[in-house]
Order: structure tokens, then sequence, then C-alpha cells
């Protein structure tokens, strides 16, 4: 067999980890509408991805272009800051969420691509489109000011 | 990184059940664009059937027990890896269908895709498809039909592998002597559907 799975086995073994990246990276209201148009872009390009590839990086470095564009233009219309709706959302981790919330868009995605998405530093790296020693900062910052807030 | 348990880690590795609905939301939605083929498990009197579609119509319709992972993987290889589970993308087969079940429908006009059925197998289906609702035809006369009066051998083996029974009803073709012959299903299957379609005459 020379082909990836059916797209379907992508979409059932990594929406969680997709979810819970873009859950943190944009909020629980706009996450919705980012894991839509990460699946419909990685969709397109399915037919053409080796077969060797980790799915699973392939789809948050996805997500990730799609996070960012989300918060660009987010800021552009200058709507509710992060924080706020993800506290109007009631969950048991809610303060871990809203803290995840307030860390700057590089560290956060550190953060949520090592424990969300749970990738290896290297593959975090390729995510943001940084060096790996930069990834492995980020994420180190993130982390302790995580700790700090909490 | 602390090897006890950290909360914080632990809520960012916590799995949402939102994730699942956001995950079938997306299926339903590429099934109406953006996928090429789309499948769903349904119910039956004749137990579980797999259908699976495409834009050009109906492409295999399969009785339990199917092997569901060997069937996507060889339409990802044959077809396209683009495949994802809607049964909304199926609803006007599964309509017709259950439609049928019930003796309320005689003829199937939901699309079938035929693109690959060729050859003698394509004529013989073609000519099965002709069979008026709750009658029988011979091997030999499908044969005939498919322009090889001799071949009523061929013409059940085509009928064997039909990629799309019941919809295409091989079901109505039966020895000249009148000996049921064979099916895709088993007899039990086979005998079912004629039942069904002899009740609602």
């Amino acid at each position: 067999m020379t082909t990836v799975p059916p797209f379907q086995r992508a979409l059932e073994a990594h929406g969680d980890a997709v979810w819970r990246y873009l859950r943190g990276m944009v909020g629980a209201g706009a996450a919705d509408d980012c894991f839509q148009e990460t699946f419909l872009a990685a969709l397109r390009a399915y037919p053409r991805l080796h077969r060797e590839s980790n799915l699973r990086a392939w789809l948050l470095t996805i997500a990730h272009r799609k996070a960012i564009d989300h918060l660009r233009r987010r800021r552009r219309d200058a709507l509710e800051p992060l924080g706020e709706e993800i506290e109007a959302k009631p969950q048991g981790d809610g303060a871990i969420w809203s803290a995840v919330a307030t860390l700057p868009p590089r560290q956060r995605a550190a953060v949520l691509l090592r424990y969300g998405g749970d990738l290896a530093h290297r593959e975090i790296a390729a995510a943001i489109g940084c060096s790996e020693e930069a990834a492995r900062r980020s994420l180190h910052e993130g982390l302790k000011r995580l700790r700090e807030t909490l | 990184m602390s090897s006890t348990p950290d909360p914080i880690e632990t809520a960012l590795r916590s799995s949402a059940g939102e994730a699942t609905a956001a995950a079938r939301r997306f299926a339903d939605r590429a099934a109406r664009r953006g996928a090429d083929l789309f499948y769903a498990e349904e119910a039956s009197p004749l137990g579980a059937l797999l259908l699976v579609a495409g834009r050009r119509g109906l492409i295999a319709l399969r009785y339990a027990p199917v092997d569901v992972e060997a069937t996507l993987a060889e339409l990802a290889e044959r077809r396209s890896p683009r495949i994802v589970e809607s049964a909304a993308g199926l609803d006007p087969w599964r309509r017709e269908l259950s439609e049928y079940f019930e003796g309320a429908r005689r003829r199937f006009e939901a699309p079938l895709d035929w693109r690959d059925i060729a050859g003698f197998r394509r004529r013989v289906l073609r000519a099965t498809v002709a069979i008026p609702y709750g009658e029988l035809e011979s091997y030999k006369a499908v044969a005939r039909k498919a322009g090889s009066p001799d071949a009523a051998r061929a013409a059940g083996n085509a009928l064997g592998a039909n990629p799309l029974p019941i919809v295409i009803p091989c079901h109505r073709v039966r020895h000249a002597g009148g000996g049921l012959g064979g099916y895709t299903g088993g007899l039990e299957r086979k005998r079912l559907l004629l039942a069904i379609e002899s009740d609602a005459r």
C-alpha cells in the first residue's frame, strides 16, 4: 500500500490533540471555526502527503497556522481579549486555561503543542517555524510563567 | 521537567468531548464538499450494510460481516484517501433503501457509480437493473440481454461480483429450472429480498 490511510482515521486519531491545542490557543469560542479550517486544509492537501509523515505533527502545524491567522485577524478587528472568553466558559481546569490564555502567543503555542499536542521539541520547532533551541526556551519560559501565575 | 504528575500538564492533556462533536461536524461538512468518498454503516432487515459513495454516486454496498478497514484502504488506494464517515452524506441512498425495505419503493433513483464496472460485467449488471420489481429472470436470459447468450455461468459470476447488491437487483436472477442459484449475501438474504418484493405487490 502506497497511499495514506483514509482521512477519517486521521480525524479520529488526532482530532483531540488538534482541539486541545486550538482551545488553548484561540479560546473555546473560536476553536471550532479553526478546527474546521484546519481539517479542511488538511483534507485538501492529504493525497499528496507522504505515507511516512508524522500525521499529528503535520495536522498541528496546520492548526498552528490557522490559530495565528485567527489571532492576527482578531487583533486587527480588536475584539474582546482572549482571557475573558476562556474564563466565561466554566471548566474544572478553568484557572489553568485562563492562565494559558495570558501567555504570549509563542510561549502559549509551545506549551500547548508540547502538552495538548504531545509533540517533541523538534516537532514544536518545525510547527512554529523556529530553532529547536528557541522552541525549548519558549516552552520553558511558558511553563515557568504558568507556575508563577497559578 | 518534573516526573511527578503536574496539574498544569494534566489539565492541558485532558481530552475534551467537544473534539468528537467538532470532528463529526467536520465529516458531515466534508461529505458535502471537500471529501471524495464518504461511508456509513446502516442498519437494515438484512443486517448492517456498509455504504460507500462518491461524487458520481454509490460505489459499494456490503453486507455484514465486512472488513471495513480493508474496504476503505482499498478504496483509498484505488480512488482517493479523502474519505470521511458521514451518515448525512449517504442520506439519498439510506432513504431509498429504507423505503424499499418497507415495501414503499420499487425503483432506486439515487445515482450509482459505474466507473469501475466494465465490459461483460457491466452489460450483465445493466441488464439486471432492467429486471422489474418483484419479477425473476434466469441467468441465461440475463446473459442473452448482455449480448452473450451462451454465457449463463459467466453471467452468474458477474452477478456474484455485484458491488451494489439490492440496488442492482441481482437477487431477481435465478436458474431457468426455478432453482434460486447463489447470492452475494447468502441465500437467506436473497429469499428475504424476494419476499419483500412479493409482499409489496
